[in-house]
């Protein structure tokens, strides 16, 4: 854990590291990563049990030195109101807004493409009727945010925000333009892969999870700490979207396939439990 | 990270698929209007539920958002729709705040009932940050139910010092003070549940 004063952050500059810190080199930083990675294989070889998610302690990820809980999570038995979730319908969400290319009066710069799959508790069941949101850079790598002053275009016609409700089989789907790599102020040359931000809920509000879906093949993987502070390559594939030639429509959009799994319900169990008691 | 195991909870089918951090720019995309507001502040028993989130160096975190989920006052869990309209009307039991520039987050809100008999009534909270590579949860337990609280299964196994981090103070006007502490001595306790993995 560094000690030394950091500069204290402002709204416009909050993203940004101190200077110190932004001239670390890539090949630090790569470094840092394959030491944490191998220590981590040598532990599942020595019989620990495969990891999932990232890790929160991720030194490489500057930005999360003063923001990981030190302390281990603390075991909670879930009660009534962790044992269901917030609900979310047509009156919520228009279908019209899972469609990120006609939100304006023109159409977007840039790839047009279809993302589309299911949302999945950890037994297999569709989560229906959920509250999918998704942002994302535009085909720049341009957010429509205020504290992205990179030199690259803002498009006109493209925000970069959508939401959808799942269908009765879990299944969402957004067309949207791909969006491309940016850089940001980790380390020195420091580029993000390009990835689109997803927020979803299950059954139970303990199942609530935001992730990143990466898209296939990206140069930047090895080389980003945020992707790589999942130090399972198994888990990390699992954020990577797959090219799916059946979403692709003729003369209009490429397509990807990309099903989210969320953490399993305790509600079921549970009440199966209580009742044989 | 370590978490204790129940023994009844049932493995996992499928591996869940890994969080990432919210990162820096989800001001434009996920708050909306009257997210914090779960009642109107005109609406009878409204309270301000508020606090800061700070970092391991004490410093106010400006890029967090936070959810609630909790129950009504009589302790229903009521899971109607329409959070993402606020009619005005409908009490959904489900919030969301974006953090102002020095860290710190309101909502109006119910103070919620025992869902069960005798149980400590808690707003459950989730916490999400730039820096932050998976979300948090924890509870914001009331602080006058004290027969409750004593009683609560989760806050007999913490140290003195850890639990208080989750009982909100009450302020003179009503309002609950709930400051979330990411890193640190004062460091939140954050929850882990059965079926992660």
């Amino acid at each position: 854990m560094s000690t030394e004063t950091t500069s204290t952050e402002t709204f416009t500059d909050s993203h940004a590291l101190d200077p110190a810190a932004t001239s670390v080199s890539q090949d630090a930083i790569s470094a840092e990563i394959t030491d944490i990675h191998a220590a981590y294989r040598q532990s599942v070889i020595d019989g620990a049990k495969a990891e999932t998610q990232p890790r929160i302690d991720f030194a490489p990820y500057r930005s999360s030195l003063l923001r990981h809980p030190t302390k281990s999570l603390h075991h909670a038995d879930p009660e009534t109101i962790e044992l269901h979730s917030p609900a979310f319908g047509e009156r919520d969400v228009h279908t019209l807004e899972s469609d990120l290319t006609i939100q304006h009066n023109g159409d977007p710069i840039g790839e047009r493409i279809v993302v589309s799959g299911r949302v999945l508790d950890g037994d297999g069941r569709p989560v229906a009727g959920q509250l999918v949101e998704i942002w994302q850079a535009n085909a720049a790598g341009r957010y429509i945010h205020k504290r992205d002053q990179h030199p690259a275009p803002i498009d006109p016609n493209f925000t970069g925000v959508g939401r959808a409700i799942t269908g009765a089989n879990g299944e969402y789907s957004f067309t949207t333009i791909k969006p491309a790599p940016y850089p940001w102020k980790n380390h020195h040359n420091a580029w993000r892969p390009a990835h689109i931000h997803f927020s979803l809920f299950g059954t139970d509000f303990t199942q609530r999870m935001i992730t990143q879906m990466y898209f296939p093949g990206d140069p930047l993987f090895s080389l980003d700490p945020i992707y790589q502070a999942i130090t399972d390559a198994e888990a990390r594939a699992r954020l990577v979207a797959t090219y799916d030639h059946s979403i692709t429509s003729h003369e209009w959009a490429t397509g990807y396939n990309w099903d989210i799994v969320l953490t399993g319900s305790n509600r079921t169990w549970m009440e199966e439990t209580e009742d044989e008691n | 990270m370590a978490q204790a195991s129940n023994p009844q909870a049932p493995a996992l089918k499928l591996a869940p698929t890994p969080g990432q951090t919210i990162g820096p720019f989800y001001g434009y995309a996920l708050p909306f209007d009257k997210g914090n507001e779960l009642v109107n502040q005109a609406h009878p028993g409204s309270i301000r539920l508020h606090g800061t989130v700070t970092d391991g160096d004490g410093t106010p975190i400006p890029d967090s958002m936070l959810e609630i989920w909790q129950a009504d006052e009589a302790g229903n869990v009521v899971g109607k729709d329409g959070s993402l309209i606020r009619d005005g009307y409908t009490f959904t039991g489900w919030g969301r705040a974006a953090v102002d520039n020095v860290g710190h987050y309101t909502f109006t809100t119910l103070n919620p009932g025992a869902t069960e008999q005798g149980k400590a009534p808690f707003i459950m909270l989730t916490v999400f940050a730039r820096g932050l590579l998976n979300r948090l949860f924890t509870r914001i337990y009331l602080p006058e139910d004290t027969a409750a609280l004593a009683a609560d299964p989760l806050l007999a196994s913490l140290e003195p010092e850890r639990r208080n981090t989750l009982i909100a103070v009450r302020e003179g006007d009503g309002a609950l003070r709930f400051d979330i502490s990411l890193q640190g001595e004062d460091e939140t306790v954050f929850l882990s549940y059965p079926r992660e993995a």
